[in-house]
């Protein structure tokens, strides 16, 4: 009893104090109605307040202004000679030229020469030697299956559409890497830099990739090579970021032996720094492999051809047995890139001694392997182009699995579906359509003053601030109402599983290598199985969301328990703990700011796939964003992109803070 | 040769905080430790004033956060101190260029670390041929240079092998050779055998001991053990809180610390071990007696002999001349030295 006294005294009054005051205001103030057209200015943003600007319904026009601002750039010639927007296409021009060459190898061959594309046996031969390189046998047959996969089930032409994928990537990959990694040098070297280039990466990654799209089909147009600038901007980031920590992290005494050797900067840099901070590097290049993927299917929003294309098409056609098939190639090419990717950034070089060969075994084995597929290729055209009557399709029969699965489900699943919007999903939001906009400012201000910080506080509200002037408040507060629905379904799911993993070394393990495979998936692929059990509706998108975004749940808890300091189980063991004792008054406490960041993390996955949920029809930001897209219309879609971004930021803000300030208290960190 | 001075160091002060150049300045260069703490300036070396002789072994000891290190660094301008001047062969560092830095550190210095500071992604070989190959000296002659190197430190055939095969102690073999591999003038060893096992730090101290036999470097070891302190220096200088406490002979250091915080550190060394003759004898006792001891005798090998014979012995130089003597007052006032502190 003392103990609500007291919480009602402090904290609790403090943070929630005006919003519910606001909030039950609303139903008392005169004049107020649910049903008015005119709802009171503290509860529905005003619209248009400077008047004038008229056609945007945001009481500060800043779709107006960007999209001005576009305008110009489009527009006007820098020194009379050309456009930004000239400046960028001329860009994609270089950009195209790699394209042609990757394109040609893969899957065009070069005409002019009269040379085929690669035939099949020797991309999947070298796979494999690649494969026994980086790690060893599971990975090659890891490689080999990928693509022998592909080349079976080319039936419907997966193997060219995925060599057209594949193509982009070998462009876009090197390209964000590069960029990635140049930035993360610079902002390592310049502090100013830095300054300037982390708040740009955390906007940038917070985003949802369809508002720049849109600015990428204004200033480039569309097709293959507008997908590869696309996926260059989403995927640079990671690297830049990894680039930083890893150069930071080197130890001090690694670089004052390169300054003591008398390296000059540049040696230091390509000596020392950058071997030394490999491994994060490393990294940042799976990362930026793996956006690239992601970005497969998006960038078929704006007609890059190849495995994303075809899925899309089929997945609007509602034709999920070839979606199925297309997905499954997708997801094993996801899978490859991944594992290959992380063996070359954790490889260490090998001793290895003796005369040429032995010394060089792989080296070897890919000079020969090249001499007999040459071989082969020229006797049998067999291995030069795969006999499409050999190849297979399992679509019909996936089809048919697929309808009778429905259909037998189709009464328990409609229940549930209608269940759990009548009952969880409408109310909530209502709940959290009726939050007054001021009140949520005051409400996130009054939690970033709680955290002890002024300047939180104002960033926070300024967020909000933002998403309420711009017009776009109430999509955005149904946005938030799945991103929350998401997440608390999240939580229910992930932290039990996470106990349960935590128990056992065995169990964790099974459970996050399962993690690791979920993660590998493209993030469109979620949707199949939503569409395929809920139809079209908010309880399938939310479905989605959720098995996507539940990955860091689970990820973080089972890190929370099992990093908590064997000395203070042992020590809790000999005081008398039983198990559920030793669960919820000793591990728990102890990994809750783990997993305070794993539910900021969740709710930064859920927000990326809610906008990619829009696709299935719902009627939050995510919808506004795809109209934005079909109309070209760059500002608005750059302004609903930042809403969405300043959604995710001010509550990575606010719980990174919260659980820093945990952490500090249980002394994890200083 | 002995005395000429091959590093001087005077009046380095290196504070941490806000605008540290113009603080000192305001404080006349010398502002009190409350000065500093009001101030919120973390103090690492505190108006430090030390020469380095060359071919000597000078030790700088003192506990962690006593700013051993940093003066270290300031040194070889690893660091830039805030105020105070460091002259490495009459040149002043501190105005070096870039460039001049450089070519210093190329040719004269060497540095070995505490925690080794290899380089993990290349072999042995590569790593002993690093500073050298920044220098562009062409491959066969610097892989022949670092196998030189390697056999002077007893790692041949391990040329190949990357730095994680490798145990902590031969880690730091590979250490010690690869600061060795440009033949540098000055040799700093920042707590070089502290990361390792006590075993294996006795056996790198002798590996170490006879290096310096052969190759005679002019040499500033940091380390916070005062064991290791008396056996390699030929001089130490005690750092506390950033001040130089004392700096002399180890015996000296024993016989006259000139702060209790020395007296401190110095109560629990055998000083037997480390006494000779010539530090304990009577001055005024010039006497010939029947028996003589060596005046650089170690107390612990003739104690026993002085405590046996009822007379006095004789302490006589390398001239054979006699410059005092040993009863068994003096010995026993050696052994039991809290007494003659007092």
């Amino acid at each position: 009893m003392n103990k609500i006294k007291t919480i009602f005294k402090g904290k609790f009054l403090f943070i929630f104090g005006p919003f519910f005051l606001l909030w039950l205001l609303r139903y008392i103030v005169p004049n107020y109605t649910i049903s008015s057209k005119t709802p009171h200015w503290a509860y529905i943003p005003p619209k248009s307040c400077l008047g004038g600007c008229g056609s945007i319904d945001g009481f500060i026009p800043f779709v107006d202004w960007t999209n001005a601002l576009i305008q110009f750039l489009r527009k006007y010639e820098i020194f009379g000679l050309f456009t930004f927007r000239d400046f960028t296409r001329g860009i994609a021009n270089y950009v195209d030229k790699f394209l042609d060459f990757t394109e040609a190898v893969l899957h065009k061959g070069f005409p002019s020469y009269e040379i085929g594309p690669l035939p099949w046996i020797f991309i999947i031969t070298l796979t494999v030697i690649l494969g026994f390189y980086l790690r060893g046998w599971r990975l090659a047959l890891l490689g080999g299956t990928c693509f022998a996969y592909l080349i079976l089930f080319s039936k419907r032409g997966i193997w060219e559409l995925s060599m057209k994928s594949l193509a982009a990537i070998s462009v876009s990959a090197p390209l964000a890497a590069l960029i990635g990694l140049c930035l993360g040098i610079l902002a390592v070297k310049r502090k100013k830099f830095a300054n300037f280039l982390w708040p740009m990466l955390n906007i940038l990654q917070s985003l949802p990739h369809f508002s720049y799209l849109i600015l990428v089909v204004i200033f480039v147009g569309i097709g293959t090579k507008a997908g590869v600038i696309a996926t260059v901007i989403f995927a640079f980031p990671p690297m830049a970021r990894l680039t930083i920590l890893g150069l930071q992290n080197i130890s001090q005494e690694i670089k004052e032996a390169g300054v003591m050797a008398g390296c000059t900067k540049w040696q230091m840099l390509f000596k020392v720094e950058i071997p030394a901070a490999r491994s994060p590097i490393m990294l940042g290049i799976n990362q930026v492999i793996m956006q690239c993927l992601a970005m497969i299917v998006i960038a078929a929003f704006i007609g890059q051809p190849g495995l994303g294309h075809d899925l899309l098409i089929r997945l609007q056609g509602l034709r999920l047995g070839e979606a199925f098939e297309i997905g499954v190639a997708v997801v094993l090419i996801a899978i490859t890139l991944d594992r290959y990717s992380q063996a070359l950034a954790l490889k260490e070089p090998e001793r290895r001694e003796g005369n040429f060969v032995k010394r060089n075994p792989y080296l070897c084995a890919t000079f020969f392997a090249i001499i007999i597929c040459s071989i082969l290729v020229f006797l049998f055209p067999f291995f030069n182009e795969y006999p499409k009557e050999l190849t297979v399709s399992a679509s019909v029969y996936l089809d048919n699995a697929i309808k009778s699965f429905t259909r037998s489900l189709f009464v328990p699943l409609g229940i549930f579906r209608d269940w759990m919007l009548i009952y969880f999903l409408m109310p909530l939001k209502a709940v959290f359509q009726s939050m007054p906009w001021t009140g949520v400012i005051l409400f996130v201000g009054a939690i970033g003053w709680k955290l002890g910080k002024m300047r939180l506080a104002l960033t926070v509200m300024l967020f909000v601030f933002f998403i309420a002037s711009s017009g776009y408040w109430v999509r955005a507060m149904i946005t938030l109402y799945m991103v929350f629905a998401s997440l608390v379904i999240c939580a229910l799911i992930g932290i039990p599983l996470g106990i349960w993993a935590s128990k056992k070394e065995s169990r964790t393990k099974l459970v996050l290598n399962i993690c690791d495979i979920f993660q590998t998936f493209p993030s469109f692929i979620y949707l199949l199985p939503a569409i395929m059990l809920f139809q079209i509706s908010d309880v399938s998108a939310i479905f989605a969301i959720v098995i996507y975004s539940s990955i860091p749940m689970i990820r973080y808890t089972v890190f929370g328990l099992r990093n908590v300091p064997q000395q203070i189980i042992e020590a809790s063991i000999t005081s008398g703990c039983t198990e559920r004792q030793l669960l919820w008054k000793v591990k728990m406490p102890l990994a809750f700011p783990e997993i305070i960041l794993g539910a900021n993390q969740t709710l930064m996955f859920a927000l990326f796939m809610v906008m990619i949920a829009g696709f299935i029809g719902t009627v939050d930001l995510s919808q506004e964003i795809f109209r934005a897209l079909s109309f070209s219309d760059g500002g608005k879609g750059l302004i609903i992109g930042l809403c969405v971004a300043f959604i995710g930021l001010t509550a990575d803000r606010l719980l990174v803070e919260w659980s820093n300030q945990m952490k500090k208290k249980l002394g994890f960190i200083n | 040769m002995n005395d000429q001075i091959k590093i001087s160091c005077s009046n380095i002060w290196k504070l941490y905080g806000e605008n540290p150049e113009k603080f000192l300045k305001e404080n006349n260069n010398n502002p009190s430790t409350e000065q500093l703490k009001s101030n919120k300036y973390i103090p690492a070396v505190r108006d430090a004033s030390i020469d380095v002789k060359t071919g000597e072994i000078l030790v700088i000891m003192g506990l962690s956060g006593s700013g051993k290190s940093t003066l270290l660094r300031c040194m070889s301008k690893l660091i830039q101190p805030t105020d105070g001047q460091v002259f490495f062969e009459g040149k002043d560092l501190l105005k070096a260029s870039d460039k001049e830095l450089i070519e210093i550190r190329r040719h004269k210095m060497g540095m070995v670390f505490q925690h080794f500071a290899l380089l993990p992604h290349r072999t042995v070989l590569q790593n002993v041929a690093f500073p050298l190959e920044v220098q562009g000296i062409e491959p066969i002659k610097r892989e022949d240079r670092a196998k030189e190197v390697i056999k002077l430190v007893g790692l041949e055939g391990r040329e190949k092998y990357y730095p994680r095969e490798l145990s902590g102690g031969q880690q730091q073999r590979v250490g010690l050779a690869r600061s060795l591999a440009v033949e540098p003038d000055v040799w700093f060893l920042d707590e070089p055998f502290s990361a390792l096992d006590p075993l294996i730090r006795k056996e790198m101290q002798n590996e170490f001991l006879r290096l310096q036999n052969m190759l005679k470097k002019t040499i500033v070891f940091i380390t916070h053990d005062f064991d290791e302190a008396i056996r390699l220096a030929d001089r130490i200088a005690i750092m506390y809180e950033g001040l130089i406490v004392q700096v002399g002979t180890p015996e000296e250091l024993i016989t006259k610390p000139a702060t209790d915080y020395v007296a401190e550190f110095t109560k629990d060394i055998p000083r037997s071990k480390l006494l000779n003759a010539e530090s304990v004898m009577n001055n005024e006792d010039k006497k010939l007696y029947d028996n003589t001891v060596n005046c650089k005798e170690k107390i612990e090998k003739i104690a026993s002999k002085v405590l046996k014979s009822e007379g006095s012995y004789s302490v006589i130089d390398e001239n054979k001349k006699v410059i005092g003597s040993l009863s068994k007052k003096e010995i026993i006032k050696a052994l039991f030295a809290e007494d003659k502190n007092e």
